[in-house]
């Protein structure tokens, strides 16, 4: 029988009583036990869950979820925000406790996990947020607490013993930098390697990784995916949690999707593509891929244009670029590669250490962020809650924020007018909140962004610069951004997007502009995209 | 009126009522009269502090500003015979000048208002001392001011001129700091500057302001105070008023954060602060404890306010699961 094939595995159902999808759903798990092949399906699962049910007031946060890892497997785990997903790990660490259910960690079944419980049976966390001491050094952080001591009162660490207990440790995990190096120095894929090496110190056996790769540059998260598979050749189950669904496609075994609470389907090994995820994800196809693959359309004029640019992450390497009125130029490179440093001096953040702007043919000087407003230059920064809205203040009051004289009377701020310009913006964006007094705070990733956005759209953008303007952001609410940016374009704005997700540099932009170690070392049109040529420009070298 | 302004409400006239019962002076004209006329005084000096405060900053050198203006005000019109007009505007421009370089030290140089301010603060103190080589600014025998004297220590209907001025600026203020744009600004500041900065808000003009209003309102307070105690000894005058005014906008509700707090909430701290002077001199506690009351109201005030935020936030909490139970029973 060739179930794997079988489409309505993970057509989502309706109209099912409960016992009825339970029973398909185990019966579905089972039909993928037997599909991969990769790993032996005589082996006994380290990691199983029955029937997990876990409520927090007012929301069913997951909901009959059952899975199942077996020891060297690589699990996928794929799923909306707010789709489940962080209440399974925290039930995994031990955090909290299932409503119901049952965990059995090798061979033992529990109600739930402590802390402690999680740790003692080799589950191990990284977390999307490094937990490293970046003043410390690499082997002081993988031991921390557990340091070895010298013998004497004055329990001194014994530093030889550490670095000798450490050099096996980031040799497995394929470290390049040695164990006396402060974290600090260290790129973000490095420091995760150190969080690797510190699950693989208390001899992990199932290594949990929540969104390892959303802030990692492209040529960085390879190095990531082969620690994964060394792991998995040590026999150290993986569940690897990402966005990001062709790295899942890279190095899953296994695919298990979460929707509303439970289970969406699990794909095996050779079902694993993006489209069925999306599929399981969302419950329906997204049409964003089409969109942006409509064909080039004509140049506009150029809007912003930097002259010999210097910023002050790079003052040796001017920069020349053009943003066109009515395009989207990607700007792809890696994470360090003066991109963010050339927003703000775009924005006005930062001054320009030599070189000038020209807006409209004409120069622009830009003294602060509220010069540039002025010129109708707008920027959605990379960091949404430091530096994109006011997590405290109300959606009404950061929509307003920028041109709160416009919404006054003799300079004393008027409520309604507000209130009138953010509900505008709510309709338009779809901000779902309860209205639009509510905290931004309260607001989901998604959501906080469309108040970014919404804020300068209220506003007459000439030039919309977004920097990295879907990280941790779900799928939904991404094609929605991305639908934002075309339409801005097609009105004319000149749009630069600031992207490391290679999908998205490539399916939405019109050119692409990458920067390598502070220069534009190429600029790609449409024909041209691949995500061979980025990266080789990405690396300094030139495209095919 | 917010609910924290509320409690502090209910704290000053509870604490009155007490006070009113064991010494039933507390009540008579004379003695509401002098408090008012501290709580004028003090009040407008709060409401300074409370602008910069709520920027995430703090302005250390009050205490010394209200020394050193007040000293050069009663040397300008007693020993220079400046016109007192001109000398009241003088001293306000002079306060100005010394926000505008306080604020430009912090907002353009990037230095830490804490370091700031306390270097303002010796400085000022110094100045001051020098200016009058250590001696007492005073008035000469029989040098009269009639219209200054009306308008700053003078009372009509019975309620001091001073606490009339305060409860003026109070309401401009009020306006400004809760209706303007300024106000707002100030708020977004005070919550996360980078965010407001990255809004396209000019964010140093608006913090150099709050320090200029700082001292601005601190030079009226000094011709208020000068005027109050006729004669200046400028080594002591003034001591620790920074930290009164500091203290009631933390009484007050203010976070020393920044972006938190309310006009209402810093004047009701000031007259919480008074009351419990004046609750010293009448109850017959001894005034070396004064300090020492005063630092011990504002720590349980704060605390009770902390474990009153705790506590509510558990209670949300317990409700709203005893809702989704329910909800869950009834299905």
């Amino acid at each position: 029988m060739d179930h794997k094939h079988d489409p309505e595995k993970w057509e989502p159902v309706f109209g099912e009583d409960h016992a009825q999808m339970l029973a398909r759903r185990l019966l579905s798990g089972m039909m993928n036990y037997s599909d991969t092949s990769i790993v032996a399906s005589t082996s006994t699962p380290f990691l199983s869950l029955e029937n997990v049910r876990k409520t927090y007031p007012g929301v069913v946060a997951l909901d009959g979820f059952s899975m199942e890892v077996r020891p060297g497997e690589v699990i996928g785990l794929v799923g909306e925000n707010g789709a489940g997903k962080s209440t399974l790990m925290k039930i995994l660490g031990g955090v909290t406790t299932p409503d119901s259910g049952t965990i059995t960690v090798d061979g033992t079944a529990h109600k739930g996990l402590t802390v402690e419980g999680s740790l003692g049976s080799g589950i191990a966390f990284v977390h999307q947020e490094l937990n490293l001491f970046d003043n410390l050094d690499v082997a002081a952080n993988i031991f921390f607490g557990r340091e070895p001591l010298r013998a004497g009162p004055f329990k001194l660490v014994d530093r030889a013993k550490l670095r000798t207990m450490v050099a096996p440790l980031l040799k497995r995990v394929g470290a390049n930098f040695s164990a006396d190096t402060q974290v600090a120095t260290l790129s973000l894929a490095q420091q995760q390697m150190v969080e690797i090496a510190k699950a693989l110190s208390i001899e992990a056996r199932l290594v949990i990784l929540d969104e390892p790769t959303s802030s990692l540059p492209l040529a960085e998260t390879d190095k990531l995916l082969d620690v994964i598979k060394a792991l998995k050749a040590d026999g150290i189950s993986v569940i690897f949690i990402s966005h990001r669904l062709h790295e899942v496609e890279r190095v899953a075994d296994r695919v298990v999707v979460l929707r509303d609470g439970m289970l969406a389907g699990t794909l095996g090994k050779h079902d694993i593509g993006h489209d069925q995820m999306v599929k399981l994800m969302i419950g329906r196809m997204l049409k964003e891929r089409e969109k942006a693959s409509e064909a080039a359309r004509a140049p506009g004029a150029t809007a912003l244009s930097a002259k010999a640019i210097r910023t002050p992450a790079y003052p040796g390497r001017p920069v020349d670029l053009d943003v066109r009125r009515g395009e989207i130029l990607g700007l792809a490179g890696l994470v360090g590669s003066g991109r963010t440093e050339l927003a703000r001096v775009f924005f006005g953040i930062d001054s320009s250490l030599g070189g000038g702007l020209e807006l409209d043919g004409k120069p622009l000087v830009l003294g602060s962020a509220a010069d540039a407003v002025a010129h109708g230059i707008f920027l959605v920064p990379e960091d949404r809650k430091l530096t994109g809205i006011l997590l405290d203040l109300s959606i009404a009051q950061n929509i307003s924020l920028p041109n709160l004289p416009a919404h006054a009377k003799r300079s004393l701020v008027s409520a309604s007018a507000e209130t009138a310009t953010a509900e505008k913006q709510k309709k338009a964006l779809g901000i779902k909140a309860p209205s639009v007094q509510t905290r931004t705070g309260t607001l989901s990733g998604g959501n906080q962004q469309k108040v970014v956005l919404g804020k300068w759209l209220a506003m007459n953008p000439k030039v919309m610069i977004l920097d990295e303007p879907t990280r941790g952001i779900d799928i939904g609410a991404k094609a929605e951004i991305y639908g934002l940016m075309r339409a801005l374009a097609d009105a004319g704005v000149a749009v630069l997007m600031i992207s490391s997700d290679m999908e998205e540099v490539i399916g939405v932009s019109d050119r692409i502009a990458v920067m390598h170690e502070g220069q534009i070392s190429g600029i790609l049109d449409k024909d041209r995209f691949s995500q061979e040529n980025v990266l080789l420009l990405a690396v300094g070298k030139q495209p095919k | 009126m917010s609910k924290k302004d509320l409690g502090l409400l209910i704290l000053i006239l509870v604490v009155g009522a007490i006070v009113a019962i064991i010494n039933p002076r507390f009540l008579l004209p004379i003695n509401l009269a002098n408090t008012s006329n501290l709580i004028g005084l003090f009040g407008i000096l709060s409401i300074g502090q409370a602008f910069v405060i709520i920027t995430g900053g703090i302005e250390l050198s009050v205490g010394s500003v209200v020394a050193l203006l007040g000293t050069l005000f009663i040397d300008f019109i007693a020993v220079r015979e400046v016109a007192w007009p001109l000398a009241f505007v003088l001293i306000l421009v002079l306060g100005a000048i010394i926000g505008l370089v306080h604020g430009w030290l912090i907002t353009r140089l990037k230095l830490q208002p804490f370091v700031v301010t306390l270097c303002g603060l010796l400085i000022y103190r110094g100045v001051a001392r020098f200016y009058t080589a250590d001696g007492t600014a005073g008035f000469a025998f029989g040098q009269n001011f009639p219209d200054l004297e009306f308008l700053t220590a003078g009372r009509s209907y019975g309620v001091p001129n001073s606490f009339i001025a305060l409860i003026v600026i109070s309401i401009v203020m009020w306006v400004v700091l809760h209706r303007s744009v300024f106000g707002r600004y100030l708020y977004a500041i005070g919550k996360n500057e980078e965010a407001a900065k990255y809004s396209g808000i000019r964010t140093g003009r608006v913090v150099m302001a709050a320090y200029v209003i700082c001292g601005v309102l601190t030079a009226l307070s000094a011709i208020y105070f000068a005027m109050y105690t006729r004669s200046i000894s400028p080594a002591s005058h003034g001591q620790f008023y920074e930290l009164y005014a500091i203290a009631a906008a933390v009484l007050g509700g203010f976070s020393l954060r920044g972006g938190e707090g309310s006009l209402i909430g810093v004047i009701l701290g000031t007259v919480l602060l008074q009351e419990l002077q004046n609750l010293v001199n009448l109850l017959g506690i001894p005034s070396s404890l004064n300090f020492a009351v005063m630092g011990g109201v504002i720590l349980i005030g704060v605390l009770v306010d902390q474990q009153w935020g705790v506590f509510r936030a558990r209670r949300l909490m317990v409700d709203a699961t005893r809702k989704s139970a329910a909800g869950a029973a009834a299905e």
